[in-house]
């Protein structure tokens, strides 16, 4: 087994395959994977040792007072908290943020000064829509990889009770050249030309920059290219939300942080999960495409603010500092599908049937060996086209470029513990939800191999293969 | 030319003939073998309740209303109408891109007397009518082109659902071949969109994008387009369509969708408004007079479309409906139509490419001269995704020149037929640069540099040391001769002559010019090239002038003879525009730019001597001389100050013109012998480029003078408005101005064969 890899420090591996070969009697390690484990040769061990969140809730309620970097603070401390990680052994932080607070631009910079990181410890924000903190944990995977450092603190923040309404451009313009005016004529004359369409507030682009195409209508042409019924649709949802809840319910969602709102009261549950019956949703009229379309507000994830954290190490330093790793974080990959052409045709939403094949094959994994798979539910019906594309040949031949469907994941496996339909979707912070999750699942359902998949506008997604570390 | 731009309207037009008589008469024995034969045109299923109509003419790209199409279509009503279980209908193409491109333009043309087309209409009318009054509704579901006849189908529906789509439009192009809507669209349009809507589209005949239609009320619901999904993203979205058209046909029976529509205040005050007659007679009136004022009466067709019109609203819709057959019937027999259709026919003749497909794809083009054609050669390419180098020798040249293209897409982005960031990633592949670095992966050169033999022998020479072997230099001229360029190459069969015409972006001809020695793949990459660009293109041989610059040349001589003998600049452009000229021949010429004229005089004069004299060409020198050359300088024949429309005659002319007057003949001077002055000279020396193999057929020879130069659509072209006309009373005419002017008037002997013999005509 050894000559299986020549790091040295990977003796908790040989362990921890030891312990999958003994514990026949778990149903999920009846198959034989693929492959026994991902390390590559000469490749150190990248381990998520903890992840956590605060609550998230619906935007505009308990938290709607605070601001971005408050919640960022929240979770970073909790993070911090809940390993008592020596603050100044942390090497870097990169934080994740889609609607930018203007006064916070380096919000993962502002946050952790605030929560009382090092100032010799540096951080930067990242952003990339939905995916944003996914692409923090893949930055600071590569980090702890590369041997630059050895603990990195990824995360994202998303607050939504507060964005940024700006002046119209020609306020603006006028403003700023009010500044620069020197004499009291010219700035009588500026002021003067202020007319009452100066005043129309410009308010955060709600559909895309480039295809002018709001999400929520993409994802419903999306799911009638598939042909995903609004039934299906609001199906799916109400097993997100029956899901979340007994996962609340159970207590499995361990990586929630109570966070303490000032002048309110402490937090410590999400507020978004609300089973409902079929009888309801089937009445709620169509939110984007009028009147024939399928997606609704229920079968859609709503505005969320929150914030999460993950303390990623290398596995050497790690077990150094007597830590017990949740899980290797393996093969991270952002695909990107985008094309002038196509971008009006099918923008958003569907980038994981891309991403997956990539870095399964990339790992040498296949569909089956996957353990637990954690989706981002944007929308039911994008989730749905997803899978649908995913076990269809036409589609991997004649869009992908392959020869053979990939396959869709089983539903016994999929998001088990809800997801963004009902856990709530702070855009930043999802990534991080989702690895900590699929985390979580496998050391409860006592899985390898675990795949985290998202989608971001732009067309644009997030795959990553999470591997279990020994219990 | 601002006048040529409205004919390209005809380009959008696809009105399609359908071809090859003996697949009628195979079809025709199917029906005798077996009238239980699966029908060929139209089919229909039955889903659930709801029968789904769907045309698909398995002959033709598009489909057309013809006279099979129109009795399977019957059939199926009547079959429709009888079955109990059917509460409903959707009527749908299974073709991508076209719900019903409008009548079968043959089955007009086949048709010997105006009663036949009144005939053909009144059927028309009475199917429309029978769906219009269907007690079962009716579901139009418009993908792609809907246009002429396919319209007036789908407005005689109860309810109609379009794709949100760029290919998605609804239009009446009747009046741009000279006809009028006629089955029932002149009397349910205006009752539909109103008065002025209905005007503007039945008049101008333009194309209206789904969204736009939706806004006017000519749409009921929109649905969007899909991407892949399980299937391409042309048939799920024909499906989804139909999906959504079942839907709606169910909910219209249920009556969850009601068809009479809330209407906004706007509209109930435009309606209580249109409910006086005095007001209805005002809005008459006033579109007659923009009517006449644009046409000078030369087209019958829109005066008739106002008629029925009128007669439907004012005297009810049985008079409507008779004015409406009768009147297509008379406007079919016009020489206006024919002359219209034969262009049309001319048009879809020139996008095709003759010569075969080129080895090798053009995907870098290379642009010397950022000038007004250059950057205009480079915002059609960069358009249509190729790959363009725009090179200029100065930076203030290539600043010009790239803001031109900029600004050219961004009225685009203005006009929200393209989004900003279209517009951007298309500016994307626009490189613009001052040296030759990258021409080694250029396919093609287009040389937009100064005329002069010189220069062009300069840049050929540059162009040719750093391009590779495969690589086509074409030379954007308007009147040197491509083998002179030729003959600095090393490689002549690569030199290829591309004449654009000015501005590139809205003129829809190129003049490819070929000498003896171009290879024919160099042409075929050149006509690629072209049509890639959205140019409709004529091939013509090699010689001073090629065939558009040498007809007008002559033109213009004789524009500036007849302002020696005193005819005022305006009283020219009201003469030519009255014969049907979109633009007067003082502004063209101003348009042109006074310099170039004077050049090309110049060049063409030395080429063919006298017979291309008439007007003085010092003249043209002194206003050269003096800086007017035309609109560019502000100052030409007339005076252009930036802001006005209006423009006055420049009064310095007036003191040149004083020194070169010449005394006019009175017996050959009335206002309409100027006139055919102007244009037996333009016609003469068309029909010597035929005569002289310059022009392959006639039928280019009309499509690069209408296009090009702005001859009369009305007339057809010169060889059309000789065979109209009659060769014999032109060269009567000629002959008379010959007695006077001498062998400029002389008439080629093609022109005499063809006065002798009444059967010759150019167009069979």
């Amino acid at each position: 087994m050894n000559s299986l890899r020549t790091c040295p420090v990977n003796s908790s591996r040989a362990l921890q395959f030891a312990t999958w070969a003994l514990s026949a009697s778990a149903p999920l390690q009846a198959q034989a994977k693929s492959k026994k484990t991902l390390s590559k040769p000469g490749v150190r061990n990248v381990v998520l040792v903890e992840g956590v969140r605060t609550p998230f809730l619906q935007a505009g309620t308990t938290y709607a007072d605070l601001m971005a970097h408050d919640l960022a603070r929240g979770a970073l401390q909790g993070l911090l908290n809940r390993t008592a990680f020596p603050k100044e052994a942390v090497d870097y932080i990169v934080y994740g943020t889609v609607i930018q607070e203007v006064k916070t631009s380096n919000v993962a910079r502002e946050a952790a000064l605030g929560a009382g990181f090092s100032d010799k410890t540096p951080a930067h924000t990242v952003t990339m829509a939905c995916i944003s903190s996914n692409q923090a944990m893949t930055t600071a995977v590569g980090l702890v990889a590369s041997g630059q450092c050895d603990a990195v603190v990824a995360g994202g923040v998303e607050f939504m009770s507060d964005v940024p309404i700006r002046h119209s451009r020609k306020m603006r313009k006028m403003m700023l050249s009010l500044n620069r005016a020197r004499t009291l004529g010219a700035r009588l004359s500026l002021l003067g030309s202020l007319r009452l369409s100066h005043l129309v507030p410009e308010l955060p682009a709600v559909s895309e920059f480039s295809t002018a195409e709001m999400m929520g209508h993409s994802a419903d042409r999306l799911a009638a290219a598939f042909g995903i019924s609004r039934l299906d649709q609001d199906e799916f949802a109400l097993r997100s939300h029956v899901l979340a809840k007994k996962a609340q319910d159970e207590g499995l969602l361990t990586d929630i942080v109570d966070f303490k709102v000032p002048g309110k009261d402490i937090v410590s549950k999400d507020n978004g999960i609300r089973p409902s019956t079929m009888e309801q949703m089937s009445k709620l009229k169509p939110a984007f495409i009028k009147p024939h379309g399928t997606v609704t507000a229920a079968n859609s994830s709503y505005l969320t603010d929150g914030a999460s954290a993950v303390l990623i190490m290398s596995e050497e330093k790690a077990l150094a500092m007597g830590y017990k790793p949740k899980a290797y974080l393996s093969d991270s990959f952002s695909d990107f599908l985008f094309h002038g052409k196509l971008t009006k045709m099918r923008c958003v939403s569907f980038s994981p049937t891309y991403a997956i094949p990539k870095v399964l094959e990339r790992s040498g994994l296949t569909l089956a060996d996957i353990d637990a798979f954690e989706f981002h539910e944007a929308f039911a019906g994008q989730v749905l086209a997803n899978l649908t594309a995913m076990e269809s040949d036409w589609f991997a031949q004649n869009c992908m470029g392959r020869k053979a469907k990939v396959g869709a994941p089983p539903m016994e496996k999929f998001n088990l513990w809800g997801g963004s339909l009902s856990l709530g979707h702070p855009f930043a912070a999802t990534g991080c939800r989702l690895v900590t999750m699929v985390a979580h699942r496998l050391k409860k359902e006592g899985g390898q191999y675990g795949l985290v998949a998202a989608c971001a506008a732009g067309g644009q997604g997030h795959a990553m293969l999470v591997e279990a570390c020994p219990q | 030319m601002a006048g040529v731009r409205g004919l390209g309207l005809l380009s959008r037009l696809t009105v399609r003939q359908r071809y090859s008589l003996f697949t009628d008469a195979s079809r025709r024995n199917f029906s005798v073998t077996s009238s239980l034969m699966a029908r060929t045109h139209v089919n229909y299923e039955i889903k659930g309740d709801v029968a789904v109509i769907r045309i698909n003419d398995p002959t033709s790209k598009v489909n057309t209303l013809s006279v099979h199409m129109q009795k399977e279509m019957t059939e199926i009503m009547d079959e429709i109408w009888a079955n109990n279980a059917i509460t409903s209908a959707v009527l749908i193409s299974s073709k991508p891109g076209c719900f019903i491109a409008g009548a079968d333009i043959n089955m007009i043309q086949a048709c010997k007397s105006t009663e036949e087309v009144t005939n053909l209409s009144q059927e028309g009318q009475k199917m429309f009518e029978k769906i219009e009054k269907s007690p079962k509704p009716v579901i139009a579901a418009i993908n792609g082109s809907c246009l002429g006849g396919g319209l007036e189908l789908a407005i005689a529906c109860q309810y109609r659902v379009a794709t949100k789509n760029k290919k998605t439009v609804l239009g009446t192009p009747e009046v741009l071949l000279g006809l009028l809507p006629g089955a029932g669209g002149t009397q349910r349009l205006p009752k539909m969109i109103g008065l002025p809507g209905a005007f503007d589209m039945m008049l101008t005949g333009r194309n209206i994008r789904s969204d736009k239609a939706k806004k006017m009320g000519l749409v009921h619901q929109l649905v969007d387009t899909l991407g892949p999904g399980l299937k391409s993203p042309e048939e799920r979205t024909i499906e989804y369509l139909e999906e959504i058209a079942v839907d709606c046909a169910r909910g219209i029976v249920n009556k969850k969708i009601p068809l009479a529509k809330e209407k906004s205040m706007m509209q109930k005050i435009q309606d209580y408004i249109m409910s006086y007659p005095f007001v209805r007679n005002q809005i008459y009136s006033t579109v007659q007079k923009k009517v006449m004022k644009q046409t000078k009466g030369l087209y019958p067709a829109p005066l008739k479309i106002i008629e029925c019109v009128k007669a439907g609203m004012e005297q009810g819709l049985d008079a409507g409906y008779l004015a409406e057959s009768q009147n297509f019937g008379k406007l079919a027999m016009t020489s206006e139509s024919r002359a219209l259709i034969g262009l049309y026919h001319g048009q879809v003749a020139c996008k095709k490419n003759r010569f075969g497909v080129p080895k090798k794809d053009v995907k870098t083009l290379a642009i010397l001269g950022a000038g007004l054609m250059g950057a205009g050669i480079a915002q059609v390419s960069v358009d249509k995704g190729i790959n363009t180098i725009l090179k200029d020798t100065t930076l203030e040249g290539l600043n010009r020149g790239q803001q031109q293209v900029y600004k050219g897409l961004n009225d685009k982005t203005k006009k929200k037929s393209i989004t900003s960031f279209e517009r951007d990633s298309t500016l994307s592949s626009l490189t613009g640069q001052l040296d030759y670095s990258g021409f080694q992966k250029a396919d093609m050169v287009i040389e937009a540099v100064f005329e002069d033999i010189a220069i062009k022998h300069k840049v050929l020479r540059e162009v040719e040391a750093v391009t590779s072997p495969e690589c086509i230099f074409a030379s954007n001229t308007s009147a040197l001769p491509i083998k002179d360029i030729a003959a600095a190459s090393t490689r002549p069969e690569k030199v290829v002559g591309m004449h654009y015409f000015s501005p590139v972006d809205k003129m829809q001809l190129l003049e490819i010019i070929t000498t003896d020695k171009t290879s024919k793949d160099t042409t075929a990459s050149a006509v690629a090239v072209g049509l890639k660009q959205g140019k409709i293109i004529i091939v013509v041989g090699d010689g001073p002038g090629f065939y558009t610059t040498r007809c007008l040349a002559p033109m213009l001589a004789e524009a500036v003879r007849v302002l020696q003998e005193g005819v005022d600049p305006k009283k020219l452009d009201s003469l030519t525009t009255g014969f049907g000229f979109p633009v007067g021949a003082a502004t063209l010429a101003d348009e042109v730019g006074i310099d170039v004229a004077a050049h090309v005089a110049e060049d063409l004069g030395k080429a063919f001597g006298s017979r291309f004299g008439g007007g003085d060409p010092e003249l043209l020198k002194t206003m050269v001389e003096k800086g007017f050359k035309g609109r560019k300088s502000g100052k030409g024949c007339y005076l252009y100050q930036p802001g006005l429309k209006h423009k006055d005659v420049n009064p310095e002319l007036e003191e040149i013109l004083e020194l070169y007057k010449m005394t006019p003949n009175p017996a050959v001077s009335s206002d309409s012998d100027v006139q055919y002055r102007l244009v037996s000279r333009f016609v003469n020396e068309a029909v010597l480029c035929l005569q002289e193999g310059i022009l392959a057929n006639p039928v280019e020879g009309d499509i690069g003078a209408v296009f090009g130069l702005g001859f009369p659509p009305c007339l057809g072209g010169p060889f059309r408005f000789v065979d109209t006309f009659g060769a014999d009373k032109l060269v009567e005419k000629m002959r008379r101005f010959e007695e006077v002017y001498g062998n400029q008037f002389t008439p080629c002997s093609l022109l005499l064969d063809h006065a002798k013999d009444p059967s010759k005509k150019f167009h069979k």
